[in-house]
């Protein structure tokens, strides 16, 4: 079983990613087993997801609409989002959105083109949970929560900006849990 | 300066410690050279031609006088000796080595300096007025405003990895000195009837391959809303900006492809559910900020001082590099003062490490420890008792330091172009080098007045060519050098009220050696238009349209390119 960092700590993955067949058709559905599957798949299969036995989650790719399963969240274990490219930052965007604006408080998960030295952003944007590319180390990699000590404006996980922590006994604030 | 406090210096010092980390992996073979890029980039590594380039942060171009002292160190200890000071006030190493890098960003880190977010795809230093706190035309001090904006922006976590650069000017005073329309966020401080403090938020501008007017999104901000207005057009920007084509990448545009008019309702959207959240600005932060700028303790003067005037009077040659070079202070008995890095014969920007030394030396003498970097590239002493401006200007000359310029054909914005940057199409020194040398004289230069020209090695126009009053372009055609022409361009700022305007292409492109001729043409369609002294060469420009202007540059030939243009195009 592939390993992932959640909560800070390396655990095993309970979970199998599905992916879309290269022509875009839908992959078939384990009987058994928690799955996460891809928007589409999600959209276009509801009911039967929602009948089988095993958790179900969603992932988002980059391009993706947040908003399109803000309706659904609380049917789901996990929700996922794809980074294709380092690069690409859309999906720091949309763990905002997810955790700020609809509410979601479970896992949230990055996967993709992502190793330790985006994790303090990843984390500052909500991430609980991260699966690092292949032939990454992520026991070598929890030392980059740390990397900074402390973060100017407001966040996700810390929702307060600085100026607003300054006078606070608990130099943290406010911590999203 | 604003002075760190300790939260702002450990994080200084955990940036020096990370990237020393990533420099470490990548160096042992465990980051390949993709994964290092977007993490060198952000502190300002860039590789050049000649090996790795140090790009240094100096916020809002404001620097006090041992910090510059470390640049001359750094300059002798890991560079070549010398610094070249950019267009967006910072400056930049050329020629350090990889390995050196975390070292010197830990040398700067002692005097609360760092490279952070100088490169990358992610909000770049904040630029302004080089006259912030001190202009007479003064609305409010835009340094605290570029500071409060410097810390919302570093390190976040969500607008890091943007579809491309992404660079906010603020300007604080009635004349746009900081060219507000032509950045991806222009911030334009406005009082209200009631005299609140507020701003004109200006979206979409820049210059590059594509250079565009910025659209006003908003007429008046109030102040509380800044960062919290900033994060949604960042949001927008971060989530719709196309990350497919490099050259289409920019929030400018986003906007056009959009609209002005549908980004602006997207970004109200965005903005409308985090608008009063935490991230509004409290009074006590603003000030508090202000607090931790050190204003200079300025002696109370009666006014303008005798014997300065005296020696106006008496001293044409330091009457005329008064006129040029020395600005208006709000304090009475001050003034401001430019040094010129642009001597004939040394490439524009560029300052020796000896230089360095000295201006820092004259910084500590003559103005209160603290200096700015103009975006015009020259370095300006700022808190200048008039008494001692006589004995500055005659230190300063013995430096080669007061070339009696500013404002004129000489004092040349360029890019460090193809001498050094792998990006360039064309060199720009050697070509600002031989308009400085045809336009030597002092009497000509005066007489043709207030002219802004501006050389870029390539599109990305680093050089500002754009809004040049005359614009330098190299282009490539089939691995030559060529140049192409513009003319009517303005950054916004020679005069309170001049709009930023994009300069107009006069033709085809010219080689190397007939640029100066091709300067002193238009010169002489200047001189010869103009309706008097106080037109000046951009007056005319915009007057007569660029007709004469091509007329006399390319005469019958031109008119010949243009009939066989149209006769293909009708064809």
């Amino acid at each position: 079983m592939a390993v992932i960092i959640k909560g800070m700590n390396v655990v095993a993955d309970p979970w199998q990613r599905l992916e879309l067949n290269a022509d875009g058709s839908l992959p078939p559905v384990p009987p058994s087993g928690d799955i996460i599957v891809p928007l589409a798949m999600w959209q276009r299969l509801r009911d039967g997801l929602l009948a089988r036995p095993g958790r179900l989650g969603v992932w988002l790719n980059a391009n993706e609409e947040p908003a399109a399963i803000a309706e659904d969240l609380r049917l789901f274990g996990v929700v996922a989002v794809n980074f294709p490219k380092v690069t690409d930052g859309r999906g720091y965007s949309i763990a905002y959105l997810l955790r700020a604006r609809y509410g979601w408080k479970g896992e949230l998960r990055a996967f993709g083109d992502i190793w330790r030295d985006q994790l303090f952003f990843l984390a500052g944007c909500g991430f609980n949970a991260f699966a690092l590319r292949e032939g990454e180390d992520p026991r070598e990699a929890l030392a980059a929560f740390g990397d900074f000590s402390e973060s100017y404006q407001g966040s996700v996980a810390r929702p307060l900006p600085l100026f607003r922590r300054r006078h606070l006994p608990s130099p943290d604030g406010m911590e999203w849990s | 300066m604003y002075r760190y406090d300790e939260i702002d210096q450990r994080l200084v010092e955990e940036r020096v410690a990370q990237f020393r980390d990533q420099t470490r992996r990548f160096l042992a073979g465990r980051l390949s050279e993709d994964d290092f890029r977007s993490l060198r980039l952000r502190n300002g590594l860039y590789i050049q031609r000649y090996g790795p380039m140090l790009r240094v942060a100096i916020p809002y171009g404001l620097l006090t006088s041992l910090q510059l002292r470390t640049l001359a160190h750094i300059a002798r200890k890991w560079d070549r000796g010398y610094g070249h000071f950019s267009t967006r006030q910072n400056l930049q190493f050329n020629w350090v080595r990889l390995e050196d890098a975390p070292d010197i960003l830990a040398e700067l880190a002692r005097v609360q300096m760092h490279a952070i977010q100088t490169s990358g795809n992610c909000v770049r230093n904040i630029t302004t007025d080089h006259f912030a706190g001190i202009a007479r035309d003064e609305i409010v001090d835009s340094f605290v405003w570029c500071e409060l904006l410097r810390q919302w922006s570093t390190f976040h976590p969500e607008f890091s990895y943007l579809p491309r650069k992404f660079k906010i000017a603020v300007n604080g005073a009635r004349a746009d000195r900081a060219a507000v329309f032509l950045h991806d966020i222009g911030l334009q401080a406005v009082r209200d009837s009631a005299g609140e403090v507020g701003f004109r938020v200006i979206v979409g501008g820049g210059m590059g391959r594509t250079p565009i007017i910025g659209h006003v999104m908003r007429e008046f901000l109030p102040w509380p809303h800044l960062l919290t207005y900033v994060e949604a057009v960042l949001r927008v920007y971060n989530r719709y900006g196309r990350r497919d084509n490099i050259h289409k990448a920019r929030i400018k545009i986003l906007v056009k492809a959009l609209t002005p008019e549908r980004f602006r309702e997207e970004v109200e959207a965005e903005w409308a559910s985090h608008k009063d959240g935490p991230s509004t600005l409290t009074e006590e932060e603003v000030r508090r900020v202000q607090g931790q700028f050190a204003r200079p303790p300025y002696a109370q003067l009666p006014g303008d001082d005798a014997a300065y005037a005296a020696y106006l009077a008496a001293e044409p040659a330091f009457g005329a590099w008064a006129k040029r070079n020395v600005h208006p202070h709000k304090v009475p008995g001050y003034a401001a003062v430019t040094l010129s890095l642009k001597k004939t014969g040394v490439p524009p920007g560029d300052a020796t490490a000896d230089q360095m030394d000295a201006v820092a030396n004259l910084t500590d003498r003559y103005s209160l420890g603290e200096l700015r970097v103009s975006h015009e590239q020259n370095l300006i002493l700022a808190d200048v008792r008039q008494a001692g401006l006589h004995a500055l200007w005659q230190e300063a000359k013995a430096l080669g330091l007061a070339t009696p310029n500013i404002g004129l054909l000489t004092n040349i914005i360029a890019c460090p172009g193809g001498d050094f940057c792998s990006l360039a199409n064309a060199k720009s020194i050697p070509v600002a080098q031989a308009i400085q040398e045809r336009f030597d004289r002092l009497d000509y230069l005066y007489d043709i007045g207030e002219l802004d020209l501006n050389i870029s090695g390539c599109m990305n126009s680093c050089g500002h060519h754009h809004v040049g009053h005359i614009g330098i372009l190299g282009v490539d055609k089939n691995g030559e050098e060529w140049y192409q022409i513009s003319i009517g361009g303005n950054q916004g700022l020679t005069r309170a009220g001049a709009p930023a305007a994009l300069g107009k292409v006069i033709g085809p492109s010219f080689a190397r050696e007939q640029i100066p001729d091709v300067i002193e043409k238009l010169i002489e369609v200047y001189l010869d238009q103009r309706e008097s002294e106080e037109e000046r060469f951009i007056d005319v420009v915009w007057r007569t349209g660029i007709e004469p202007f091509k007329e006399c540059v390319y005469g019958s030939h031109h008119q010949g390119h243009e009939r066989r243009s149209r006769s293909l195009a009708a064809a």
